[in-house]
This record gives structure tokens, sequence and C-alpha cells, in this order.
């Protein structure tokens, strides 16, 4: 039975919108020129395959449902699990019901913590036990593991670039086919690096991104390939389920900030006279209160609320998303008197500009010229504040979650990762795989948005645009 | 020749990528002797700044020198190393540009700007550079210069700051200053300073100046030598009175043609069609012929080759096939003789009356915004236009004419005082009473770049106003109305769909005619229209301008600065100065018999064509005041020549000269109190 979440329907009303946006800029010069300009940056297109890999899973990781349970009762009628999982969680069911007593190293054996073990002869004793999944399949793991490791992995990386050469054969196709060109000529043109769009890298991050699924798919299959945590649970699994934590709060804390910063900061820009004073009373106000704080407040305010109505909400996943939305809602209303200013600078200028006037003797209403003249006009300073602020905003949940005023302990996200492990920094040997891979995760994420914002805002940034 | 000090031949500059460059200089080759003014003439576009920035070798990251010799003091600048150019910049040759607010420093005082260039070309520190600085101040003629050499940029005014600038140039002791249009921001009394200024010193320190302008008077006020630069290339080179007195090319004699002036009043002006080419192509034949009404086949087949006669040079196939040069037949225009007053005119209602209109913006400072005193950008303004009629209001920059048209439109609500548009008080109308009006008086702004929205096509562009004004209207029928309005302009149908930005300054300022003509105004307010365009282009919007005016009636308000705009397509006159006017009356009677000293001034700093003609430029003192602390008494007084006690005592009443023509001047009350009121 399909459920939604509060984040989910934001999450699908957002790429509606960015759909609906890109249909609509497809038929408008001015607004494609500046997109065909990102086209032309090769960095900027690997950096968006990677983009849409992370969006790819944080959207199979955003459409829930609860499994039917067999229907083995007499009326026939179909049962529901309580727990609401996935469809991502369903294609990884592997990884997520594969659980271990507790911490083991990343492709280990053996648990990381000694136990008291029966040996068959009666006597006790204290050593390392075979994990119940890891490296099960071996008998000797001391000789295998590594050619077993190497073997998987190869076999996996083959199969990986066979796909890739499929999908690199199907694009190319599909573009000769669009441009009406010979295969040959589109890949010609492909390698030499000549074409309007950078495939080239973008196919040659593509390659990368299949072979590393592929080998971490066969691999995880039969080891914990990042580990297991305090728990057992799959450090891997965790990771991938943070993704979508992540996005979350990077695109809908905009959602939530753009109405606020682009509608008063027209107004206050254009109205000017108190309008001015009263919205810049209040972005002044709001932005010299440390926004941790505020944060803070809301945060254990809703987490008493919560506590408090425990009843209405039916599992532990519907309150922990209400609290990841909370935490969107309250980021947003911290962090929207930027862009508000901002726009309030441009529009004062803009409002100055002949043609805002000319409209104004035309005797067209303030809505229309707001809306028509000047809305557009400041819209490249907007996109390039989202995409600048989205890798701002994942860094900011993975810091609040530390300090536990973030996203529900109970829920995934690098943040919790990194509180979890932090004790366990201190420990001798060293528990480093929760931190490394929460790290290794957003370090890719933020660091292909920000090279992407760069390519942006060179394309959208008028100023830049003289300079070349 | 032995006594050229600086010989440029056959140099070739390209812009931009290198499959397709932009040709910005394309093979041309010049000298200039020491102590004369060479002219580089020509529009925008045709690559004259290029040429200047060349020969620093200063061009932008894009271009390159592709091929030619700059011979200056006997060694070729373009081999020099980049140490050794150091040198010759602001040493031997130095450049000043057009812009003086961005060109200085602003955070440093204009004495630490011109030490500095000391410093680096003499060596000179310390004391001795402080009073070579005080020199060079007193030599640019700057007042008191012990108490500016304290003084930061943005507390001098723009003709000061272009005199600091000569100074930083006459630092390093050049033999040749590059002007690139030294007074195209300035002002006309203020230009005629700067030149004359710049004239002096030449005579003083015996420099070379090369100086690049568009403007046909300022050449013919400083040159010596003209060249005349046409899409990459000089078409023609000649002595000042041979150019003048017989121009030979036919861009050349075209730029004469298409000025306007006084005597062509009731004719259309002569244009040049189409545009300045794109540099980017290659040129088969000569690259005026396809603008050229004298245009043969060969001109279309070969370039031309240089003809030389006596001290003049042109690049045309008409002279080297040893035709008739002296008498170019040109195409007859349709004379379009402009009515006299008509009596029924004369006793109508006049379609626009301002009475003692006032524009103050408040000064607020400290917490609470306490209001501490006023802007007086317009301060008591009466005039009228009739139907169909012209209004020229002229003015320097500063003195409030824009606040006054954009007040009429209640663009900025006055803050005083009546606009009575068509029996209607605007100024006490509503929003939504004033916005049902709108579409009775329109607006046409001076910059052809910002005056449209770069998001929106043409087309939409041009409706906008339909919508508004007359909602009623089908889709279909508003498109067939655009398309009207832009063909009646000179644009193609086809351009609906088209963006701004694909259309050069002269089409765009036609495309804001057609957005105000298509809701219908009786009335537009013509913002400097002209003021950003080339001569050419300005000669094609006037026509249309009069045309209009002939087919719809329309009247105008033109808000300009430039004289011969005025002479030629004004009915009446008024001259502002300082928030208010001072002299206003008919267009001839203005400008033959001015009666107002600053109108006096005003009229002799305009440079004129005719090299020969002596004419007396008054020469005003110091700058416009500030608006926001007028003098006393009569705004004038402190730069007029002819200001007496009274003056300073209070403002002048009007006084009529005769029917038409009033001037605001102590030197002209009569002695008992004259009730005049406002008669149109």
């Amino acid at each position: 039975m399909l459920f939604l979440f509060w984040t989910d329907v934001l999450i699908f009303l957002l790429v509606g919108m960015v759909l609906i946006f890109v249909l609509y800029a497809r038929r408008r010069e001015h607004l494609r020129a500046p997109w065909r300009e990102v086209g032309r940056s090769g960095v900027a297109m690997g950096s968006l395959v990677v983009l849409v890999f992370y969006v790819a899973i944080g959207l199979l990781d955003s459409i829930h449902f609860r499994p039917a349970l067999s229907p083995n009762e007499d009326n026939g009628q179909v049962k529901y699990a309580n727990e609401i999982v996935s469809v991502f969680d369903w294609l990884v069911t592997p990884l997520k019901i594969r659980e271990e007593k507790t911490y083991s190293a990343p492709f280990a054996a053996f648990l990381y913590t000694k136990e008291t073990v029966e040996l068959p002869d009666g006597r006790q004793r204290r050593q390392f036990p075979r994990l119940k999944y890891g490296a099960s399949h071996l008998t000797d793991p001391e000789t295998e593991k590594t050619t077993d490791i190497v073997t998987t992995g190869m076999l996996a990386a083959v199969k990986g670039l066979l796909v890739w050469g499929v999908l690199c054969t199907v694009v190319i196709a599909a573009l000769g086919k669009w441009k009406h060109q010979a295969l040959r000529s589109v890949l010609g043109q492909m390698r030499a690096g000549q074409t309007t769009v950078r495939w080239r890298s973008m196919l040659y991050t593509l390659g990368v991104l299949v072979v590393l699924s592929f080998v971490a798919a066969d691999l995880s299959m039969k080891y914990h390939i990042l580990g297991t945590d305090k728990v057992g649970e799959n450090v891997f699994y965790q990771a991938l389920k943070s993704i979508r934590t992540g996005l979350v709060i990077g695109t809908l804390t905009t959602l939530i900030m753009l109405p606020f910063a682009v509608l008063l900061g027209l107004m206050a820009g254009y109205f000017r006279g108190w309008v001015d004073d009263v919205i810049q009373y209040l972005y002044t106000t709001l932005s010299s209160i440390p926004g941790v704080l505020l944060i803070a407040a809301a945060v254990l305010i809703l987490q008493v609320y919560l506590d408090n109505h425990a009843d209405e909400f039916s599992s532990v996943s519907e309150r922990a998303d209400l609290r990841l939305l909370f935490l969107c809602l309250i980021l947003g209303v911290t962090s929207w008197t930027s862009l508000c200013r901002y726009l309030r600078g441009e529009t004062l200028k803009l409002r100055e500009v002949d043609y805002i006037q000319a409209a104004t003797a035309l005797g067209v209403r303030h809505f229309t010229i707001l809306t028509r003249h000047i809305l557009p006009n400041v819209m490249h300073i907007v996109l390039i504040t989202v995409v600048l602020d989205f890798s701002a905003l994942v860094l900011a949940e993975a810091v609040l979650s530390y300090v536990q005023i973030g996203v529900d302990p109970t829920m995934n996200s690098w943040g919790n990762m990194i509180n979890s492990a932090r004790l366990e920094m201190a420990r001798e040997p060293i528990v480093w795989w929760s931190l490394f891979s929460a790290f290794i995760f957003m370090f890719s994420l933020v660091l292909a948005a920000n090279l992407f914002s760069d390519a942006l805002r060179d394309a959208f940034d008028p100023r830049l645009r003289q300079q070349r | 020749m032995s006594d050229a000090f600086i010989t440029v031949s056959d140099l070739s500059t390209h812009l931009g990528s290198d499959t397709r460059p932009i040709r910005a200089v394309d093979g041309i080759s010049f000298e200039i002797k020491k102590g004369e003014t060479f002219a580089l003439l020509g529009e925008s576009g045709c690559g004259k700044s290029m040429t200047a920035l060349s020969l620093m070798r200063l061009l932008p990251v894009s271009g390159r020198i592709m091929s030619g010799e700059v011979r200056f003091r006997s060694q070729d600048l373009l081999k020099l190393s980049e140490a050794e150019m150091r040198g010759v910049r602001g040493g031997g040759m130095t450049m000043i540009f057009q812009e003086p607010m961005t060109s200085l420093n602003p955070v440093l005082t204009i004495g630490e700007q011109i030490s500095e260039a000391l410093r680096v070309h003499l060596g000179e520190t310390g004391t001795t550079a402080r009073e070579h600085v005080l020199d060079l101040l007193d030599a640019v003629r700057i007042p008191d210069p012990g108490k500016r050499i304290h003084e930061y940029p943005h507390q001098l005014s723009g003709g000061m700051k272009q005199r600091v600038m000569i100074a930083i140039a006459l630092a390093g002791q050049p033999d040749l200053l590059i002007a690139d249009e030294p007074t195209t921001a300035l002002d006309v009394t203020i230009q005629a300073q700067v030149l004359d200024l710049m004239q002096q010193l030449q005579q003083q320190r015996g420099m070379a100046i090369f100086l690049i302008t568009h403007d046909l008077g300022v050449v013919a006020e400083m040159a010596d030598h003209i060249a005349v630069m046409y899409a990459g290339q000089i078409v023609e080179q000649a002595e000042r009175e041979t150019f003048f007195s017989n121009p030979s090319h036919p861009y050349s004699r075209k730029l004469f043609e298409s000025l306007p002036t006084m005597a062509k009043r009731d004719q259309a002006l002569y244009v040049i069609k189409g545009f300045v080419p794109s540099l980017q192509g290659r040129f088969e034949g000569c690259r005026f012929a396809p603008r050229c009404d004298h245009a043969m086949t060969v001109c279309h087949e070969r370039p031309p080759t240089w003809h030389v006669a006596g001290r003049r040079q042109v690049l045309c196939h008409l002279y080297t096939r040893g035709e008739d040069v002296t008498r170019l037949n040109e195409p007859p225009i349709t004379s379009t003789p402009v009515g006299c007053f008509s009596q029924t005119e004369r006793e109508s209602e006049p379609l626009l009356q301002v009475r003692a209109l006032q524009v103050h913006f408040p000064i607020e400072a400290g917490l609470f915004k306490r209001t501490v005193g006023h802007v007086r950008a317009v301060d008591g303004v009466d005039m009228a236009i009739r139907n169909g009629r012209t209004l020229a209001l002229v003015g320097e920059s500063g003195c409030g004419k824009t606040t006054v048209g954009k007040s009429i439109l209640q663009l900025i609500r006055p803050t005083g005082g009546s606009v009575r548009f068509d029996g209607a008080e605007l100024t006490r109308l509503s929003h939504s009473e004033l916005r049902r009006r709108r579409s009775d008086f329109q607006i046409i702004f001076q910059d052809p770049y910002s005056s449209m929205n770069p998001r929106m096509l043409v087309g939409d562009i041009v409706a906008e106003g339909m919508k508004v004004q007359s909602a009623g209207d089908t889709a279909d029928k508003r498109r067939e109305r655009v398309e009207r309005q832009l063909q009646r302009v000179g644009i193609s149908a086809r351009s609906v769909a088209r963006y701004p930005h694909e259309f050069s300054g002269g089409q765009r300022q036609r495309i804001s005619i057609a957005r105000a003509l298509a809701v219908e105004p009786k009335l537009i307010i013509c913002d400097e229209p002209t003021s950003a365009l080339d001569v050419s282009v300005q000669a094609q919007i006037l026509n249309l301008l009069q045309e209009l005016q002939k087919e719809f009636g329309i009247s105008y308000l033109f808000i300009t600065h430039n004289m011969s705009v005025v002479s030629y397509i004004a009915d009446e006159i008024a001259i502002m100065y300082l928030g208010r006017i001072v002299e206003r009356g008919t267009v001839r009677d203005v400008l033959r018999s001015p009666q107002h000293p600053y109108t006096q001034a005003l009229l002799s700093a305009v440079p004129t064509l005719d090299p020969e003609a002596q004419r007396e430029v008054i020469r005003l003192q110091g700058d416009i005041p500030s608006p926001s602390n007028p003098p006393t008494g009569c705004y004038f007084h402190p730069r007029c020549p002819k200001s007496m006690d009274i003056c300073r005592q209070r403002y002048p009443r009007r006084s009529p000269v005769n029917e038409h023509h009033y001037v605001d001047c102590h030197l002209y009350t009569v002695d008992e109190p004259n009730p005049v009121g406002i008669k149109s």
C-alpha cells in the first residue's frame, strides 16, 4: 500500500516544478542560452551526472509503501505491515536485513570485539567470532578472502563496463537519430569534445559510477563493504539511506525559503517607503539572532510536542519525517534573509531602469510589473543562490545532527552517522568506517554541487559574462 | 616626411577568436607631426578606440596586433618588450579616456595620484613632487590647488576630474597625448573649457594630440589634420581647411549632411542607409559600397585604392576614375515645409500646461530619518505645449530637465504646482484614473539598451501598452496592430518573435517609439532620444519623429542638450538652469538673439562646423551649484559675467522680450512692476 510522507509530497512537487520550468525554458531563447553555456563546461556536466545519480537514489527512497503481509488468514483481506519501507529499501533488502551483532570492519570476516564462545568440546574461549553474513561463504577467510574480493570485484567491473558500453551506444544512437548524423561522426565529435553539450565527460563520469556501483553491489552481497555499526547495521546501507535526508534538507529548505525571500525582497525594493522599512526591520532582526539558537529552540519545542502526542503517529518513521520537515522549515526561516537582501538591492536598481519606467508610463499594474519585468530579471540571482545554498545546507545538516538538534536520531543521516561514530574515535583500535563513509558520501555530493554551481554562476551572472 | 614623429603603417588589430576574428583595425596608416592635433573621426564600432589602444599596446585580453609598424622616436613600438613599453606609456605618449568618473581611483587623493605619475616618470618625491603637483594643477586651471590637492575624486565635478586626468597625463611630460572622446561625457560649457585647456597646453608644451571623436564640431574646433575612419579603415585624410570646405569621400559628405541644423528645418535630413557592417566578415569591394548612393559596379567588386590630391587622400573608386569630384549629385529629398503659427492654433488651449511645477526630494539624516533639507531638482517650472508642436527643454546635466519630464508623466509625483493635460489636472488624479489616462502621454528614453526588458519578445514589448489600455482586443487584432506599428517605424513585422538584443541601437530606439505609438498618445516626452546614437542614426530617428508628428499630430517635449538637434526639430525652446527655466521663446528668437547671459554662454560654447567662423566663447566660471543649496538671488549669478548687486539679492521676475519670448533676468526687468503671467 502506497504511503506518502509529507516530505515525499514536497519532493515530488519540487520535481514537478523543475520539469515545468524545463519545458518553459526550452522555448525561450534567453533562458536556454545560459544553460547551453553550462552544457559546454565538461566539469559541470560531469558533476551533473553525479548529482543525477544521487537524486535518483533519493527519489527511489522517497516512494514509500507498507508491504503486504502474506494473506494466510481466512477472510482473504490483505494485511499490511506496520513498517513503512521505500522502493529503495525493497531493492537493497539484503543489505538491510543482514545485521551483525555489533561492530565489524569493512570486508571483515570476524566481529570487531571478542566474545566468549563455547567450543564444541564444551570449553569456553574468548575470541573474535565469525560474522553471520560477512564473508560467511568462505571456509578459511584468512587465505581465501583477498582472492575472492579481487575476482568478485573484477567480474563485477567487467559487467559494469559492458552495461556502460550498452548505455553509451544507446546515447550515441539517440543523438545520431536526433541530429540526423551518422553514428561514426557523432562518435568522432564526441571524442574530440566538439559537441555543444559535453557528452564525453558525462559518459566518462557515468562509466566510473556504473562500474563502481556494480563492484559495490556484487561485493556487498558477500561482505559488509563499509563495515557495520554498533548494533550491527550495514554502514553502506546507512550511507545510502542518508542521501535522501541530505537532499531533502538541501532542496526543501530552499523551496520553503524562496517564497519569503522573493516576495519580500521584490516588495521591499519595488514599493520602498514603509513596506521597505518593515521588511528590512524584519530581516535585520531575524539575521541578528544566532541561527543555531533559533533552530535549537524550535526543534526542542517540536520534540516536546511529538513526545506528548505520540499516539497521533502511526509509526516512528512518521514522527521522524515530521521532524525532518520541521527542520527544513526552520532552516528556511533562518536562511531567507541573505537572498532577500540581494533581491531588494537588485530590485531597487531595476525599478529605476527605463523599461520599468516605460511600463509605469503605459499604465501597467504593479503586480504585472513585478512578475513580468522584475522577477525574470532577478531570476539568475535566485538560481545561483539556490544552488550555492544547497551544499551549505547539506553540510549544515551534518553539524546540526552532530549537536543533536538536527534530524531524528532514528533517521539515517550523515550527521547522525558522524554523531554516533564520535565516541568511537577514542577507542583503540579505532572505529573509523562510519565517519569515513559519511565523509566520502557527503564530500562527493557537495563537491559535485559546488562544481556545478560554479559553472552555473559563470553562465548566469551578467557581470562575469561580460569578462569573457 | 621628416617632421612626422609617430608613423603608423599598415596596422591591423584583431579581437575575439582566431577562427572568426573581429578585424577592428584593418591595415591603417597615418602619421602625426610634432605639435599638431590629429583627429580620428568616425561612428561607433569603426575601430577608433582600438587604434588608440593598439598604439599604447593596451588592448583587451582577446585583442592582438596582427601586423604593422608603429614608429615612435625612431623605434618600433610593436617590437619593444613590455618593460620598455612601460617607459613609453606615460612618458612618451599618454592617454585620457572618455569617462572621467571611472578613470580616477576613488580612494586616493588627487595629489597622491598625480605625484604617483611624477614618481614613476621623473623620479620626483617629497617637496619637489608636491610643488610640481601644484604647478600641474595650476596648469590645468584648477582653482585653489593647495586645497584641492588633498581632495578625493568624488569631491570634484566631472569637468574637474577630466582636468585632473589631463594633469596626470602631463606629469610624464609626454610628446603625444591620446584623447579618446575626452569631452563626450561633459556638458557643452564644460567641454568648451576642457577643449580650450587642451589647446593652450598644446601650444605651451608643443606636444601632439591624437584626438578620437565622433563629433564634427569638436574636430572643427581642434584638429589640424583629420582622418575619417569607417569599418576598420581610414577612408579619407586631409588638412582641416580642405576637409571642411569640401569633404570628398561619400561617407564624409554623408556625415555632414546628416547633421541637423536650423537651415535644414523644413526638410528631412539626409540619412545613410543601413548600418556599419560587422567587422567579422571579409569584404569584397569597398566597405561603404552597400550604403553609398554613388556606388558603381566596381565598388562592389574590388577594394578602392588611395587617391592622393594635394593634401588630401581619399579611398574611393570615384576619384581613381577621374570623375568630377567636387560636385556629386545628391538624390533629391522631399521638402516638407513646416507651417508658421496659424491664428487658430495660437488661440487654442494648450495641450499641456505646466505651472510652478516643483519636485523637491527630501534629504534625510539620522536614525529617525529627519528631513534636514531638500534637493530642489525642479523649482517652479512653467511651460506649455500646443497640439502638434515641439517644445525643446535644454539644459546641462543635473539641471533637472529629466525630472521635469518624469514629473509631467507623474512617474515622479511633483511636490507642488500643477500639470494640466488636455483639461485634466494630472497631479490630482488618483492612481486608477491616472492609469486610464496614461495612453495619452508617453516617454522615449535616452539609452536604447536599458529601455526594453531584455527577457521579453519585441512583439510583447510593443503589445504591453495595448493590453493594458484596450483590454477588450483579441489577440489576433492586437498582433496585427503590433505589426502595423513596427512597420510604421521601419522595423520588419517578422521582428515580433525576436529579442531586443538582436537589434542595433537605432533599431531599438525605433522599437521604443513603436511601443509609445501603440497606445496612440497625444504627447511624447523624448528624453534625449538621440544622444546615445551616431550622427547618421540620429538623422533617421529625427526624420521618423518629424514624420510621425505630421501624420498623427503628436506633440513632443524634447529634452536635450544638443543645440543642433533643437534648432532642427523644435518649434519652441525653454532653457533650464538649476531647476528653473531662465528663458523661453520660439527657436528662431532664442537661438538668433539669446537674451539671458546663460543662454548666450551656452550657445557660444557649442562648437561650430565652420572653422573660419570667429566666435567669442563666453567662458563660464566654475560648475553648476548643487540644487540642494542653490545660491541666493538669481541662481546663475555666481557664474554670470554680467551679474549686478540686485542679482545676489532676489530672483528676477519674468520679462517679455516679445510676444513669444520671455527671459528671467534682472538685466531686462523694467522698473514698473510687470505682472507677467503665463501667456503662451
